[in-house]
């Protein structure tokens, strides 16, 4: 294990290699690589294929891996043939990754418990078989993909008995829009606009996280002011996606008040990156090479008193939320993950953190000016909704005072640096702690400087399993509130 | 108890004073684009070739026509035209009755007209709608939910969402129609009862957006549920709350004519440089 990093090719977020620098390792040695890295403590952060000439295989399959004690990333490949020993059974984390690649490519995971597709991109048609449990008393809910409120689509299979759950089943694909296929081939002029689509409710951080891999593969780095607003634009993101759902899980457990303020109170975040750039969902701020937009100082100090005071609405409604025995008793040991499951999952985001595991790469794979102003670290313990609850409120209490101190401070000088265009054969790997956790675009250009290959991991392709164990001897009735809880998106995972 | 109750009074009245007052924008907001025909240099394509969703068509020189139902509100057309012939004003009222009235050439607003009397009599008062999101990026349905809750309250006007097909009025649809979706919205339609309505909203729902032209989606909602056209189309990417209330309302004929209740909220400036 100690030669570990000469397996592996050890580089940084958003710094660009050579692609051919990546060690090709024969396929058991690719995988001992990725079981070490396990062991010495690296989370997986992607794992994906690209067509290889069929002489030589089904598909080249790179692995990315975060060292979050060092703020390093790893990168290995392999050639994979028909099929590849699976390594689900002992590293949950691997698991919805090999089923991806079994459906992009046909490399069969060998051993894999259920290696039923994700996505569905081929239609769903002669869609497998859900998991079943059987006994006498037992039955099958189904929901989805069309449910009761305004939500994306999916489907869900409960196995109960009675009210109790045995058994989810989340079965996704609906919202494939083959969004990496559009992106192949770019940069073009749609290239921003369909990232900022990838996740609407994640604009911001999707269009950083591109925007950033981008620039590492161009040679440019965003000027300070840029980087400022940009980190403002995130955490706004972060603000109105958190106080929306504390709203969304007061409703849930008709605690009204909560439920209507903090649903209104979202707005005041939205509305802030409406002042900055016109959309509510910071579309169109960012571009590769900095900000399309400036704040003057005098404005930027208006907007710092707005969000200071939209946040000590939220403060004083969520508390009602927190001091509530009526919400506590529907909260509190409702949809626990333990940290070792969190672990082993490789969860990320405030749902990792709420099981008390320590993963939020602003604060281990920092970009300017999350460098030289950290977030402070909030874990939870207990992993249930109260504790993800909580944990998006302290953090939201964090990104409000990081917006009022960054829009105070903003550095002077240029918003954007023209970024050139891409190196060829190069691959960067670019992450961004974005309001639901990592998300990560690694992308790899071909000979022309042209995007080769263009893989996003959105947060929630690693924690819909989450949410799945999470319902397991919980009640079906407390679905909506643990499912709220998470707050997963669909069409992240589904691209 | 008292908690909340000293809470509600801090936070007051918190629905916006539209329609009978006037509804509060950003000066950044990018509302309907206003075509300048006079301003274009002759030969000048550079709105169209930095749109990201082909939403321009220049079919003359210096004829510009800016479809606002592909249209994604960018503003790099904007940003691009050295003459001022496109300028996004503030103007949030965008929804049409008919694909075509969203190709716009002038500076004169897009008003939607009302249902027909008899239609108008059935759901005027009252009109419950079930949303399906079939390819959205949760964009338009995140402003669909906005447009439910305390602040902009469509409630107030008995618009509803409803939870089944069977108790709706209609459909709003939003996203491009995936493949994978594309069964069960052709179901939820035909599980709702007539007469109903179908509504399409956001740039995906309406042309296919920036998915348009995907092998795995279809190009909008339009042509994919087997005899139902579309009623109202509401533009944005996503569309703000009060232009979809504005949609609604106008389809009901509860709001008519064109007088343009429009605030600035006072915060930031508009944006330097570029002309308005």
């Amino acid at each position: 294990m100690a030669d570990l990093d000469r397996r592996i090719l050890i580089t940084r977020s958003a710094q660009a290699v050579d692609a051919a620098d990546v060690p090709r390792l024969p396929p058991a040695g690719f995988q001992q690589a990725v079981a070490d890295a396990f062991t010495a403590g690296a989370r997986l952060v992607a794992w994906f294929g690209q067509p290889v000439p069929a002489t030589q295989g089904k598909a080249l399959l790179t692995a990315v891996l975060a060292n979050d004690r060092d703020g390093t990333l790893g990168l290995v490949s392999t050639i994979a043939g028909d099929a590849i020993p699976s390594l689900a059974v002992e590293y949950p984390a691997v698991e919805r990754f090999e089923r991806l690649l079994l459906e992009q490519h046909g490399v069969v995971p060998s051993g894999h418990p259920w290696p039923k597709p994700v996505r569905f991109e081929r239609g769903m048609a002669g869609q497998p078989p859900f998991f079943e449990v059987e006994g006498e008393a037992v039955h099958e809910v189904a929901v989805g993909p069309v449910h009761a409120g305004i939500i994306e689509p999916g489907h869900f299979r409960f196995q109960c008995h009675g009210e109790h759950v045995f058994h989810l089943e989340i079965s996704l694909g609906y919202q494939h829009r083959g969004v990496q296929r559009l992106l192949d081939g770019g940069p073009s002029r749609r290239t921003m606009a369909l990232v900022e689509s990838i996740a609407g409710d994640t604009a911001v951080g999707h269009a950083l996280a591109s925007a950033r891999a981008q620039e590492a593969l161009a040679g440019a780095t965003p000027p300070p002011r840029a980087a400022a607003l940009r980190a403002v634009a995130l955490e706004l993101e972060r603000l109105a996606n958190h106080v929306g759902d504390l709203g969304a899980l007061a409703g849930d457990v008709a605690f009204l008040p909560t439920a209507s303020q903090c649903g209104a109170l979202r707005a005041e975040f939205l509305n802030a990156l409406a002042e900055i750039c016109g959309n509510r969902f910071g579309r169109g701020l960012v571009i590769p090479g900095g900000v399309r937009f400036d704040l003057p100082d005098d404005a930027a100090a208006r907007l710092a008193g707005r969000v200071q005071d939209a946040w000590e609405r939220v403060e004083l409604s969520a508390g009602l939320f927190f001091r509530s025995p009526s919400v506590r008793d529907r909260t509190d040991g409702t949809g626990t993950v333990t940290r070792e499951t969190a672990a082993s999952l490789g969860l990320v985001g405030p749902a990792a953190r709420a099981s008390g595991l320590d993963v939020d790469s602003r604060r281990s794979h920092p970009f300017p000016p999350y460098d030289t102003r950290p977030v402070p670290q909030v874990l939870g313990e207990d992993g249930d909704v109260h504790a993800r609850a909580w944990v998006r409120f302290e953090e939201a209490r964090h990104s409000a005072l990081f917006v009022v101190s960054v829009l105070s401070t903003l550095p002077p000088g240029p918003l954007l640096v023209e970024p050139g265009p891409l190196s060829p054969s190069r691959i960067a790997v670019s992450l961004v702690e974005c309001w639901r956790g990592e998300l990560c675009h690694a992308v790899t250009t071909g000979e022309d400087g042209r995007f080769a290959r263009y893989e996003v991991v959105d947060p929630s392709f690693h924690d819909w399993m989450g949410l799945q164990l999470a319902m397991r001897g919980g009640q079906i009735s407390d679905f909506p509130l643990c499912n709220k809880s998470f707050d997963l998106s669909y069409c992240g995972h589904d691209l | 108890m008292k908690g909340i109750l000293r809470t509600r009074l801090r936070l007051g009245h918190q629905t916006i004073a539209w329609p009978d007052g006037p509804a509060r924008f950003p000066e950044r907001f990018r509302g309907r684009p206003a075509i300048h025909p006079e301003r274009c240099s002759a030969g000048c394509r550079e709105c169209e070739e930095v749109c990201p969703t082909e939403a321009i068509a220049l079919p003359a020189p210096g004829r510009v026509a800016l479809d606002t139902g592909a249209c994604v509100f960018c503003g790099r057309c904007e940003e691009a035209c050295a003459d001022g012939g496109i300028v996004f004003t503030r103007d949030f009222r965008l929804s049409a009755r008919t694909r075509g009235e969203l190709t716009v050439t002038g500076h004169a607003p897009t008003l939607a007209a009302a249902l027909d009397a008899k239609t108008k009599r059935l759901f005027g008062r009252s009109l419950k709608l079930r949303q399906v999101s079939a390819g959205g990026c949760n964009g338009c349905e995140a402003e669909l939910n906005a447009a439910g809750n305390v602040q902009f309250d469509l409630s107030r006007f008995g618009i509803q969402f409803v939870a089944s097909p069977r108790h709706a009025d209609g459909l709003v649809v939003t996203g491009p129609v995936t493949e994978n979706m594309r069964a069960a919205l052709v179901e939820t339609w035909q599980a709702t009862p007539a007469p109903k309505l179908l509504i399409a909203v956001g740039a995906c729902a309406l042309s296919g957006g920036v998915f348009a032209g995907s092998p795995v989606c279809r190009d909008g909602v339009e042509g994919v549920i087997p005899e139902a056209a579309v009623d109202l189309y509401i533009p944005g990417c996503p569309p703000h709350p009060v232009t979809v209330l504005d949609g609604l309302l106008r389809l009901l004929g509860r709001i008519e004519g064109d007088d343009l209740r429009l605030e600035a909220t006072g915060i930031v400036e508009p944006r330097g440089g570029g002309p308005r």
